[in-house]
């Protein structure tokens, strides 16, 4: 018999998996934009479950609100009419299909074999103090434990916006006159 | 106000990424008050906050050793003050032929500079790092400026290619790193390399879940450095990005990235040994082999060497299956002279774009002996080198390397790498025989700037010197075995 | 799952179950006369000549993309501003360093033109 848990964690990983096929194979895009909101807030669900509640916030704030609009915006900008016309797929998808089977049994059985080796006893109570006050306890990770690569992080943010602005802007004011 | 995560000297520790920083924002903030004709001020703003950094950490080795900070985040040991000299280097050079370059192609503009120096930063940091979380977002910050760069030609549809091509596969790659990376934490509960060796030393040594994560993390780190069956992008990235990126991402990300493979597999993994030897033979043999033949067959100069990098990669990575002091010191100093001598060839690629001519054909080479002696003869030398012909500089590298698999007993390896350094004799010297035998085409005479010229001097200097008198090289390069302790 | 997400939980569960079932209650109750005109947008009037999803330019979206960045930059923000007490000093200039950096290249892009309309 399941718990709630799991049951609510297999529709969640089902609906996200079946969302994600759905995804890369509707002809519209902006059905397949849809259906990736779908699956981030799957994804946002199981993390939920994990007590990643702070990431769970994340996961719907930045992608399912900011990233999706970005979408959004693109699909606005790219012709949709040649793009409904054109092939979906290139001509290797049979192997790829055929690769990723081969990939997913090997790596089915692999973790199953050694899924006692997942278990971890010895993090319990590491479990209990996450359950409670998460971001709270993320705040105090992520500024003191790991602040190098939080202070990295930030340079990374600011490759972002260079990239951002010089692929996607024509004309710079530094370009010189 | 401190605590046990943070000591004051931890920030002399970095001293030399917090002058890159403030250079790259500074390179960012003076370029918005220049006019076109001063843009190349922006490339000596940048190389004065390299040699600024090298100087510091020239101070920094001179000073102490084996310097763990930020909470055991990074560890500045000599190894990784070994590599960041090879960036710093490599970063030098590529400036020095960037601005003319870049005002040809009329983008001359700072962020160029401020990208470069960014993902210095993001290397730096990737050879101290001895936590998975600081290796992985120092891994990113390098990645992610190198595809903004590949792209930087904006009306150039074939860097926009490059670019889109590099990026999709590049975060693919990244995904399956980051599986083998939460595998890892999964079965040892820590991000420090030193903490997880113990974990998996505890656990059975065909532990089925620790091969996942071997395997993954295998397949991300091979995709950085080309490694077949992961070098696809390899070829049209290089062939698409501005050849001054080009020349960047063949030389100083490639070394980041090994280096990066050897912390992850000689500290983290080296209980797993048995397992990832064998993955990596197979690899290597392919890379070699299929880089060579690959290369024989292309009219594009850049291609070219495209896949002689790939073929390259293949024999660095006898280096990391022999795992012994021999090997550790060839990949060391095969990433210095490999430095010199492919930013030399690439600067002769780079010195050949005209405001009419792309200059990346084989054939736009012939008869270089009448136009240009000199250039010709630069290239003879770095072509030589390439092929590990002594006595330039490659012959050091490659000795080092095959002498490392005879080492430890893998003497099909070594063969195969013997026979691979013959075949790649064949289509170096077809650039030798076109730029030599054949007739020129026009009476256009190559430019050089000042740039240039300074590093293709600096380039060729190095190529001899350490082909002549290793010693003082390889000692420099022993620095790296900080990395057993 | 944290037991105080479960009310989140029903009332996700009720926005979906409400569209499905109003439309099947509809479905039944609805006469059903389908005809071809009733789908072309004019039922009367002139055709239409050209699709209506036309390629148009979306000035506002390099702005997105920037949104997105300072999106990003506000979430880890947030796990200070709420743990501020324990962080202290050294916390809040952590927090400066990481901002500074951001306000570089936000200056830089403004400079750039990035914001501009046209």
């Amino acid at each position: 018999m399941m718990t709630f848990d799991q049951i609510l964690f297999y529709a969640l990983a089902v609906i996200a998996v079946l969302s994600a096929i759905m995804v890369i194979t509707r002809r519209n895009p902006v059905h397949s934009a849809l259906f990736l909101i779908t699956t981030l807030f799957c994804v946002a669900g199981i993390y939920l479950q994990l007590h990643a509640e702070f990431l769970a916030a994340v996961q719907v704030i930045v992608y399912v609100g900011g990233i999706m609009v970005l979408f959004l915006f693109v699909i606005m900008l790219v012709n949709l009419e040649t793009l409904s016309q054109e092939r979906r797929f290139n001509r290797q998808w049979h192997i790829a299909i055929l690769v990723s089977v081969v990939l997913l049994v090997e790596f089915g059985t692999i973790i199953w074999r050694g899924k006692a080796a997942l278990q971890l006893p010895a993090n319990q109570p590491l479990m209990d103090t996450l359950t409670t006050n998460n971001s709270e306890q993320l705040g105090v990770v992520l500024y003191q434990q790991y602040m190098l690569p939080f202070e990295i992080a930030s340079f990374l943010l600011l490759v972002a916006i260079i990239g951002a602005v010089i692929l996607a802007k024509r004309r710079l004011s530094s370009d010189g006159k | 106000m401190f605590n046990q995560y943070f000591q004051p000297n931890d920030i002399l520790i970095i001293y030399p990424e917090l002058l890159l920083a403030l250079f790259a924002m500074g390179v960012m903030i003076i370029d918005l008050f220049l006019d076109r004709a001063w843009k190349v001020l922006n490339a000596f703003t940048a190389l004065v906050g390299i040699a600024y950094a090298a100087y510091a950490l020239y101070r920094l080795k001179s000073n102490a050793l084996n310097l763990s900070g930020y909470n055991h985040a990074i560890l500045n040991d000599s190894f990784a003050i070994y590599f960041q000299f090879v960036f710093l280097i490599a970063t030098a050079l590529v400036i020095l032929i960037s601005a003319r370059y870049l005002s040809i192609e009329g983008e001359n503009r700072g962020d160029y500079y401020a990208l470069i120096l960014l993902s210095l930063i993001g290397m730096n940091f990737m050879v101290m790092g001895i936590d998975l979380i600081t290796l992985y977002i120092a891994l990113e910050l390098m990645a992610v400026s190198e595809y903004i760069l590949v792209g930087y030609l904006r009306t150039n549809r074939q860097s926009n290619e490059a670019a889109m091509k590099f990026f999709l596969l590049g975060a693919f790659s990244s995904g399956i790193l980051l599986y083998g990376i939460s595998l890892l934490y999964g079965i040892s509960g820590s991000t420090d390399l030193r903490v997880i060796a113990q974990r998996l030393a505890e656990r059975p040594s065909h532990d089925p879940i620790a091969l996942v994560a071997v395997v993954t993390l295998t397949a991300g780190l091979l995709f950085k450095i080309g490694g077949v069956p992961f070098h696809q992008w390899l070829p049209d990235a290089y062939e698409g990005a501005p050849s001054t990126i080009t020349t960047f991402i063949s030389v100083a990300p490639k070394a980041a990235s090994f280096a990066l493979i050897l912390r992850i597999f000689i500290v983290g993994l080296k209980p797993l040994e048995t397992s990832w030897v064998p993955v990596l033979s197979v690899v290597c043999v392919l890379t070699m082999t299929l880089g060579n033949i690959t290369a024989i067959s292309q009219s594009n100069i850049k291609r070219l060497l495209a896949y002689s990098s790939i073929a390259h990669a293949g024999y660095l990575l006898l280096g990391l299956i022999a795992g012994n002091e021999y090997g550790i010191t060839g990949i060391a100093i095969y990433f210095l002279v490999y430095a010199f001598m492919n930013i030399g060839i690439w600067t002769l690629v780079v010195a050949m774009r005209r405001k009419d001519l792309i200059g990346d054909q084989i054939q736009d080479m012939a008869g270089m002996i009448y136009k240009n002696p000199g250039a010709a003869v630069l290239m003879l030398v770095f072509l030589l080198s390439l092929a590990g012909i002594p006595p330039t500089a490659g012959f050091i590298g490659k000795y080092y390397l095959f002498a490392s698999v005879i080492q430890t007993h893998h003497y099909v390896l070594a063969v195969i790498a013997v026979l691979n350094a013959a075949i790649s004799l064949y289509y170096y010297f077809r650039v030798v025989v076109v730029m030599f035998m054949s007739e020129k085409t026009d009476e256009e005479k190559m430019t050089l700037s000042p740039g240039v010229l300074t590093s293709l001097a600096v380039t060729l200097v190095f190529t001899l010197l350490i082909g002549i008198y290793p010693e003082p090289f390889i000692r420099f390069a022993q620095n790296s075995l900080s990395l057993f302790q | 799952m944290p037991r105080n997400y479960i009310p989140i939980l029903i009332f996700i569960t009720l926005a979906f179950l409400f569209p499905i079932v109003t439309l099947a209650i509809l479905r039944w109750v609805r006469p059903s006369v389908p005809h071809k005109a009733k789908l072309s947008p004019y039922e009367c009037g002139v055709d239409p000549v050209y699709q209506p999803r036309e390629r148009y330019t979306v000035r506002y979206y390099i702005v997105a993309i920037l949104f997105v960045v300072f999106d990003v930059e506000t979430v880890f923000l947030f796990p200070w501003a709420i743990r501020y007490d324990v962080l202290g000093l050294f916390g809040l200039m952590e927090m400066l360093v990481f901002l500074g950096i951001l306000i570089v290249g936000f200056v830089w892009l403004w400079k750039q033109g990035a914001l501009e309309w046209v």
